[in-house]
């Protein structure tokens, strides 16, 4: 590997992992500000303009406060508990491209921390290693209420992984009919979905050719079972304020308690911004290259795909603001009972039209 | 499918709460140090002790403020007037007049004792106060000056209203004088200092349909 080919790979990273730590920031107080709109209320206004720094200022406090050991954890699996809920949460945005890959010279660039050619299965593996961080923190506190939170997690995310994978499968199995061949990369899949459906019938060529509308089932399942992978509301059994006190992070202060809620929040993000280049088309859009100066048409691709990503997330915030939490027993019930047989049923019924469409009628 | 009808209901009331308030109403909290609610007419705030138009202190030192007080922390002592030159018009003044506004339950049955109406109360809450003593308020700090102005106890805190030493109680409006309902209506303590320039409170009838028409607007 030459050196401007390092050179870039590690700008990837950085630029990446930058974007996030600063959406991350914004997110936050977005939360709080657009919940506060919500329930007719102000919301954080105090540090800077609109609030917009009381991030940065409770990440400070944080940061200075004393991280409290109580006397009966399991200390290792304690300290490591943190850092596996935030790497798994970094990993999982790097598989995701936030941009329009652009030309350095003979060097092409792409927005996106890394192009894995298994990218889908990379982003299930780690949302999976993600409940470990969970699991092991509501362990290893040596409470009971961060134990009943982490029991709780390895329920729940084992049903919603099932649910949020089918519904992957059946966008894969899709793509892979609009393309040579199948593939898991997110950057190939976004590619194809770019420009609009009218091939497919001049009626639709309005229609931005992004998979919501073929696999508008599976965005409402994929929909569902992230908000449950990121232990959001309604979902948030784990953390449970008023039932578990803290849930799994009870026993956690300082900056240790930062992590977990920087993976949470990182977690928001990049589910959605996976959402997004799944269903939405990612960061493909009109450009007008040629009409408009080369660095806005390089920049607006960027633009659209935090637009879609932040429609998302906006549905996280608003959901949270709305619904109350589920009982534990419904939310399995919701689960095993209805979401799985959905998301398998839809697999097949997708799967039996693309075939029809592919090779025609078995008895032709 | 109720359930989802339910689940869209819940996200179009959250959903217009936030558009009206990002567009329409605004939130409805109220900054408190920077806007100030309007406090109702009968609120019950620190006491006050108030003068004839000429300037004659009103309070006879009788105690029946202190003997009302349910929570004993009113603390009078009753003094003779100079006959040449009277505090107040009756026999005797209010030589010592202490309350200890920690003790305080601001029932107002002080305001309701007092036969000459001298204490009543105003629309200050803001007493906090960073020793004990400094919350034992005395003739000085209760007595209003020969214009009519109240002594506040710290005028140069920046919450210091004054305004809200100039309202009286509605209590006095109400039942003034000596609570006779015959004289609901009639204008009674006009052209006294201070607090004193109010329109006289409106019949009961009237209330009524002020406050019915409050209820509806609530």
């Amino acid at each position: 590997m030459s050196w401007p080919e390092l050179a870039i790979v590690a700008f990837r990273v950085v630029a990446t992992f930058a974007l996030l730590l600063a959406v991350t920031l914004i997110n936050v107080w977005a939360e709080r500000k657009i919940v506060a709109d919500m329930q007719s209320r102000i919301g954080p206004s105090r540090a800077g303009p609109w609030g917009m720094l009381q991030t940065l200022a409770d990440g400070l406090k944080l940061f200075f406060k004393e991280s409290v050991i109580p006397r009966k954890v399991e200390l290792g699996m304690y300290l490591l508990a943190p850092f596996l809920a935030v790497i798994p949460a970094f990993l999982i945005f790097m598989m995701v491209p936030w941009g329009k890959p652009f030309m350095i010279g003979d060097y092409e660039v792409a927005l996106q921390g890394a192009d894995l050619n298994i990218g889908l299965l990379f982003i299930l593996a780690m949302s999976a290693m993600a409940v470990y961080a969970v699991v092991l923190a509501g362990w290893s506190s040596g409470s009971k209420y961060p134990l009943l939170g982490g029991v709780r997690a390895t329920a729940q995310a084992i049903s919603y992984e099932a649910a949020m994978g089918l519904s992957m499968v059946a966008v894969v199995i899709f793509t892979a009919t609009q393309g040579e061949a199948g593939t898991l990369s997110l950057a190939e899949i976004v590619e194809r979905q770019a420009g609009t459906w009218g091939d497919v019938s001049p009626v639709l060529s309005f229609l931005p050719r992004w998979n919501i509308f073929p696999q508008i089932a599976a965005f409402i399942i994929f929909m569902i079972a992230i908000v449950a992978e990121t232990n959001r509301a309604p979902f948030d059994l784990v953390e449970a304020e008023q039932e578990l006190v803290g849930g799994f992070h009870t026993e956690y202060s300082g900056m240790r308690f930062a992590m977990f809620f920087l993976a949470e929040y990182i977690n928001i993000f990049s589910m959605s911004a996976i959402a997004a280049t799944l269903f939405l088309g990612g960061w493909a859009g009109p450009t007008f290259e040629g009409f408009l100066p080369g660095f806005i048409s390089g920049l607006l691709p960027t633009i659209y795909f935090l637009i879609k990503t932040y429609a998302i997330v906006f549905i996280f915030f608003w959901l949270r603001a709305t619904l109350p939490r589920l009982r534990y027993d419904q939310l399995m019930t919701f689960g095993w009972k209805r979401l799985i047989p959905a998301a398998l049923a839809w697999l097949v019924v997708s799967t039996v039209a693309i075939g029809f469409r592919q090779f025609g009628a078995p008895w032709s | 499918m109720g359930a989802v009808t339910e689940f869209i209901k819940g996200l179009r009331v959250t959903g217009g709460t936030m558009l009206r308030t990002i567009a329409g109403e605004g939130p409805v909290t109220i900054e408190y140090p920077k806007e100030k609610r309007q406090k109702p007419q009968r609120f019950h705030g620190r006491h006050v002790l108030n003068r004839y138009p000429d300037g004659m202190e009103k309070c006879i030192g009788c105690e029946l403020c202190a003997g009302a007080c349910p929570a004993n922390c009113i603390y009078v002592r009753g003094m003779d007037n100079d006959p040449d030159n009277p505090t107040s018009p009756g026999e005797r003044f209010g030589f010592v007049y202490e309350i200890n506004m920690l003790r305080c339950i601001f029932c107002a049955l002080c305001v309701e004792a007092c036969p000459t109406e001298a204490i009543t109360m105003t629309h200050l809450f803001e007493m906090s106060t960073t020793n004990r003593e400094d919350a034992i308020y005395t003739r000085e700090t209760l007595l209003m000056d020969e214009k009519g102005g109240v002594p506040h106890m710290f005028p140069d805190d920046e919450l210091a209203d004054m305004d809200e030493l100039a309202v009286a109680d509605g209590w006095v409006r109400a039942t003034a004088p000596s609570g006779v309902a015959a004289y609901q209506g009639v204008k009674m303590w006009q052209g006294t200092p201070g607090p004193a320039d109010w329109a006289p409170e409106p019949d009961q009838s009237e209330l009524d349909v002020l406050s019915a028409a409050e209820d509806n607007d609530g």
